[in-house]
């Protein structure tokens, strides 16, 4: 069932109704971030960062223990008497590796975790609800639910001051 | 939605701050997110204008040459450019270091200004990201190419060859691949992520069976959920906080590969935060060449204000100082280090035969963007565009004064010489101007110009506890020990 909102104060309502209504599977969906939603949904904090954590300390572990072993083990050479190894002239790659693993580990972490890409989504034929690229803002309760029954839920979403309340077969 | 209705649904007995401290909204005449979307999708819907065929057609003439220069310098040699003995960097590194500069500004808007919380970055980063991207190709192919014998490249990687020899990483010019290559791979994806909502914008406007399933393919079905947005706005503060060590990073460790050298006017340790600095003031003066015009053509002038304009400004009036500070004390180290090979390098930099590249370097760097002190100045379209030039053109002559003047007298007087650029040299220069205009009119003609998720999340409408975001406005009633 989706209901139709037009400002982001109605549409921030309507999610703390529904949260407090005690739902499980359902959303908002909106044409950019609206700052505070994740408290009116009641999401915890993403957990994005540690993906690229881990990508992180894989970067910086692999440039050290590449350079080392590159320079150090299987091929060394002398070089106006430096040291085979060091870390000082092992960090700037390293450093960087640290942050083109990290930056991978942050962009397929989101898509992991919103289980991106994803080549089809029922609410994507709806026509009306193209437009939250646009200009509006829905929520979305699944019908499976346990919580959910057509009369009731369409009740709490209207009073929550929506306009417009469809229910979209998969 | 006028100003004026802006002002009215603030309730009357709520004080306002009197006209001159109101901020200047970022989307002027109070559009909403309807108008955001059409305005800015409407640069990429529909037949492509005139002034677009001609530029790209100029442009790709230019690209052509470029792919004719490249060409004639593999296939013959390096000779073929002007670097000559002692000069053995000449405009390719010249032409490198000033593009992968040009790139900064495009990180720093959208990374450290993001961090910043400065929210007037919206309306400029999408295309300040797209024109480091395209300006970091740019630089990339001349250290690709100035090798010689390009078909060795992949040396620079640790990839095993026959000869099982690895890269030797003691050496910047290694450290210097990894800071590129990444510094490009990162910004390809946080300018990528930026454009996934928007592209969802451009899947659900698209037409045309053919637009819906491209623009959908690099939407990767987004569909605007909160949940989504949750993960994605956490994933784009990681990307911001990691980009900005790395646009630090990547040009300390360019200038690294002249500083690690024990040439006086290169073995300096103020040259990487130096770097940076040029860097973002070199990038600042490519957004304002490219927005400013485009502003006007595309009839995008609510979403790049005056105000917009006026920041950059700024910036790069801060930037173009610490610059200044930078080359003055360059010239109080040489006097106060008593190193004569240092002060020498000095009096010749200021007073040798390439004085003049050294007063195009000085004027226009830290001279001429003092005006910026002037709302008057920063408030004039065509002047704010023809300083964006100056401070292009002076950025480039820094490169060119740390390079070849570093190296065409050193510490044999019988080796000394003169270096002049070869019609080639001039050729790829300008072919790469072709590469990059063609990526950058592609770009705005294919691709969204302006972060449209991002700018509607600025505007007042976007606020859940603003009056024009539908938040119930009550009447206040004044404190009674206030």
């Amino acid at each position: 069932m989706i209901a139709e909102y037009t400002t982001a104060a109605s549409v921030m309502h309507a999610a703390e109704k529904v949260r407090d209504a005690g739902f499980r599977k359902w959303d908002v969906f909106t044409p950019f971030p609206v700052h505070g939603m994740d408290h009116a949904m009641g999401l915890k904090n993403s957990k994005v960062g540690w993906f690229s954590f881990l990508g992180g300390v894989t970067g910086y572990t692999t440039g050290m223990l590449m350079i080392w072993w590159m320079n150090a083990l299987d091929y060394p050479i002398v070089v106006g008497g430096k040291p085979m190894f060091s870390p000082f002239s092992a960090f700037p790659p390293s450093y960087e590796l640290t942050i083109l693993f990290g930056a991978f580990g942050s962009l397929f972490g989101m898509l992991f975790l919103n289980r991106l890409p994803r080549l089809h989504h029922p609410l994507l034929k709806n026509k009306r609800f193209a437009l939250v690229t646009h200009d509006r803002f829905f929520v979305v309760i699944e019908c499976d639910d346990p919580k959910y029954s057509e009369a009731e839920t369409r009740k709490l979403l209207e009073e929550a001051g929506s306009r417009h309340i469809e229910v979209i077969e998969e | 939605m006028s100003a004026t209705a802006t002002q009215s649904a603030v309730p009357a007995n709520i004080p306002q701050p009197p006209a001159e401290l109101q901020r200047i909204p970022l989307v002027a005449n109070g559009h909403g997110f309807g108008w955001i979307s059409d305005r800015v999708s409407s640069i990429c819907e529909g037949k492509a204008p005139l002034w677009w065929w001609i530029s790209f057609i100029i442009s790709f003439g230019c690209l052509c040459m470029l792919g004719f220069m490249l060409s004639w310098q593999i296939s013959t040699g390096v000779g073929v450019w002007g670097n000559m003995h002692p000069v053995m960097w000449g405009w390719d590194i010249v032409n490198f270091v000033w593009w992968i500069g040009i790139g900064h500004a495009g990180t720093l808007i959208s990374a450290i200004l993001f961090l910043l919380r400065q929210r007037w970055r919206t309306g400029v980063n999408r295309a300040a990201e797209a024109m480091t991207i395209f300006a970091v190709m740019c630089a990339g192919i001349y250290p690709a190419l100035h090798v010689g014998r390009v078909w060795y490249d992949w040396w620079l990687f640790p990839i095993p060859n026959s000869n099982s020899i690895w890269p030797q990483f003691r050496s910047p010019l290694m450290w210097d691949v990894f800071a590129v290559s990444t510094y490009f791979t990162v910004s390809v994806l946080f300018w990528y992520m930026g454009l996934i909502p928007d592209m969802a914008v451009l899947r659900d406007r698209a037409k045309s069976k053919l637009r819906q399933f491209m623009y959908g393919l690099g939407a990767l079905g987004w569909t605007g959920s909160n949940r989504h947005w949750s993960n994605y706005e956490k994933a784009y503060l990681i990307l911001a906080g990691l980009s900005t060590p790395l646009v630090l990073s990547v040009h300390s460790i360019v200038s690294l590969d002249f500083s690690v050298s024990q040439l006086p006017g290169w073995h300096t340790t103020i040259f990487p935060p130096y770097f940076v600095a040029g860097a973002v003031f070199s990038g600042f003066g490519m957004v304002l060449t490219l927005l400013v015009p485009l502003r006007s053509i595309c009839k995008l002038q609510d979403l790049i204000t005056m105000r917009h304009i006026d920041l950059m400004c700024k910036v790069t009036l801060a930037t173009g100082s610490i610059v200044g500070y930078a080359y003055s004390m360059e010239f109080f180290i040489a006097w106060y280090s008593g190193s004569p090979m240092e002060s020498f390098h000095f009096m010749n930099r200021a007073l040798g035969p390439y004085q003049w590249a050294w007063l195009l370097m000085v004027i226009p760097n830290v001279v001429v963007p003092q005006v910026f002190w002037f709302k008057k100045c920063r408030q004039t379209l065509w002047f704010v565009f023809i300083i964006s030039i100056i401070v292009n053109v002076g950025m480039w002559f820094e490169r060119f004064v740390i390079i070849v003047i570093g190296l065409h007298r050193d510490f044999l007087p019988s080796s000394w010489g003169y270096f002049s650029p070869s019609k080639v040299d001039i050729c790829t220069y300008i072919g790469t101007f072709g590469l990059f205009f063609t990526m950058f009119l592609l770009f705005i003609r294919f691709l969204p110009m302006i972060a449209i998720s991002e700018v509607k999340g600025v505007i007042p409408q976007a606020d859940p506890h603003h009056p024009l975001g539908g938040a119930k406005v009550e009447e206040r009633v004044p404190d009674d020990e206030g």
